[in-house]
């Protein structure tokens, strides 16, 4: 109970302190926002496309999902490869390692308050799009709501895991963003931020749902725009990726701190 | 029980080796070559609690290497280390919670928040409770002469300010064994006497053992009685920084005010020539010969005033570890 107390204690200071760090610099979450806006600017694509061929969704619906993939990806973006990374080459992960605690914790906290705090800007954004789109307009359920928040929680760490793992391999590489940026590809296709998966053909939308990547943008999206989507599946492969992604963490974190020279500390 | 003790250790690592030119770089894309460094060969010390170690030798010794092993940071190639009765390496909770670390070319604050969020960080982590974390900002700000400042942007303070907070934000948590890699490093003569003394005040407080690198001497010499000596990764000297002295510097220093100008050729035959300036000579002499030399200086030359001295301890020191020597 003691150590639950302290481990909770911990979890509302970092969340605290790294929240006052988010806002203090107010302009850039403003531009990092926009620079999320990639769903955006393809659902004018796709909204296009619709017009003059026959696809799965219509025009409205097109819409509706990619401002809901805006919104996953407002509060799913991860870029703990890159700190890590310059922790690694500069040596500052010596002060963390010098802690009682994971640093883990650091980073998984420093995104999440990032998200509160970039929370506002997105709002603001999605209201100046039914302003500009009011046929797109729609109201979920509370229990769609609620889902999707949670499928999102879950996508977040999930996607958290998966770059934290490749991260682990700066100790050895000192430039595991590369494989970030390879692996960003497979994110960028398979992850339903170009097109819903159900214009993929459907071999490769089989294969796809058995990757950990639809699970990361197009399965809360979907759920939040009331697409039919296999929620007890879904849950399950998601379930499994995390836990692979942990153990394979838990493994290589082990392994790095031996490989760790702590560079110029 | 030992705070820390040493044992036959060492570290190497492997650095990747490449040519210059366009050959090279093909070379070292595709089969990449390694030498095998020796950063710290075999080394072994013990220090007791409450002692106050300096820990010197010349840039590349080898001396944050060893630090690093001895706050679990790198993992030794051979030797054992203990400190606090721990293994570095394991990273036990009870070990972190006994050391601390301060570079003073690293900062742990982070920099763009009030010093007291880092410090309210490190009160979680540590499981300091408020009332106990307000009573020690307040005790350390005061030895720190920090009052005021730790409201303020981390990067709005002065440079001798943030070393201080670095400190403070170290030893927030009470620890019993303080490793010190160049606390003192940039900062002005002032800034630099009152880090020495709060280092001093925090020993005598806490009864807290100190190992410290410095290359300001002046940070050895009014810390530490007792210095280690490092040279290419082996421990060439343990003892006394008076024991230092007379092993390294079998020397005296001469300062003469000549009557008239003599050309250094001469003045060279007397004893090894430290430094001409006019009529005002210092000459180096060893102790074995000191009254044999200073008789035929006054008697050959025209001498208006003679000094004998000891060398600086900064030059002496200065003198071990440019050469490694080992007397």
């Amino acid at each position: 109970m003691k150590s639950l107390q302290r481990f909770l204690r911990i979890m509302t200071t970092l969340l605290s302190v790294y929240y006052a760090y988010m806002v203090e610099y107010r302009a850039e979450l403003v531009l990092w926002v926009l620079s999320g806006s990639l769903p955006i600017i393809l659902m004018g694509i796709w909204v296009q496309a619709s017009q003059t061929s026959q696809f799965a969704l219509t025009g409205v619906e097109f819409a509706r999902y990619f401002l809901a993939i805006f919104v996953v990806r407002q509060l799913t973006v991860v870029w703990v490869i890159w700190e890590f990374e310059r922790e690694i080459v500069e040596g500052r992960l010596s002060f963390r390692l010098l802690q009682p605690l994971n640093p883990f914790w650091h980073h998984f906290t420093s995104h999440v308050s990032e998200r509160l705090a970039r929370l506002p800007f997105a709002v603001v954004l999605i209201v100046l799009f039914f302003v500009l789109y009011p046929q797109a307009v729609w109201v979920p359920t509370v229990g769609q709501v609620v889902l999707a928040l949670l499928v999102t929680s879950f996508a977040f760490t999930l996607r958290f895991l998966i770059q934290y793992t490749l991260a682990m391999l700066a100790f050895w590489t000192e430039r595991a963003s590369a494989l970030e940026q390879f692996s960003f590809l497979f994110y960028l296709f398979l992850s339903g931020m170009v097109a819903p998966l159900e214009l993929f053909p459907p071999v490769i939308r089989t294969i796809a749902l058995w990757t950990p990547y639809p699970y990361l943008m197009y399965f809360p999206a979907s759920i939040l725009v009331g697409l039919p989507v296999d929620l007890g599946r879904g849950l399950l492969v998601m379930a499994g990726w995390s836990g692979i992604f942990l153990l394979l963490c838990r493994w290589l974190w082990r392994k790095g701190l031996r490989q760790y020279s702590g560079m110029g500390a | 029980m030992a705070a820390i003790l040493v044992e036959h250790l060492s570290k190497v690592y492997p650095v990747a080796v490449k040519k210059p030119g366009f050959k090279g770089t093909a070379q070292h894309f595709f089969r990449r070559t390694y030498r095998h460094v020796k950063a710290v060969q075999n080394i072994s010390f013990q220090i007791e609690p409450g002692e106050i170690v300096g820990f010197l030798g010349a840039n590349g010794a080898g001396k944050t290497t060893t630090l690093k092993m001895l706050t679990g940071l790198i993992h030794p190639s051979e030797g054992t280390v203990r400190v606090a009765g721990y293994v570095p390496f394991q990273r036990k909770a009870g070990f972190l919670q006994e050391i601390t670390l301060v570079m003073g070319q690293k900062q742990q604050l982070i920099w763009d928040l009030p010093a007291l969020d880092s410090l309210r960080i490190n009160a979680a982590v540590y499981g300091i409770r408020d009332r106990d974390l307000e009573q020690r900002v307040g005790q350390l700000s005061e030895m720190l002469s920090l009052e005021g400042k730790l409201t303020q942007p981390v990067r709005k303070l002065s440079l001798g300010e943030r070393m201080k907070a670095e400190l403070l934000a170290a030893l927030i948590h009470q620890p019993q064994v303080l490793f010190l890699d160049e606390p003192t490093l940039g900062l002005d003569v002032n800034a630099q006497v009152s880090v020495r003394e709060f280092l001093r005040e925090y020993n005598q407080l806490y009864a807290a053992t100190v190992l410290l690198t410095s290359h300001y001497m002046a940070d050895i010499t009014a810390l530490c009685p007792r210095v280690l000596v490092i040279h290419q990764g082996e421990l060439i000297y343990d003892g006394s920084l008076e024991g230092l002295v007379d092993r390294f510097a079998p020397c005296r220093e001469v300062e003469v005010e000549l009557a008239q100008v003599y050309p250094p050729d001469h003045l060279a035959t007397f004893a090894d020539l430290e430094s001409v300036q006019g009529q005002l000579v210092k000459f180096l002499v060893p102790q074995a010969s000191l009254t044999r030399t200073v008789a035929r200086i006054l008697s050959e030359l025209e001498v208006n005033d003679l000094a004998v001295t000891d060398p600086p301890i900064e030059e002496v020191i200065g003198r071990v570890l440019r050469s490694g020597a080992v007397v």
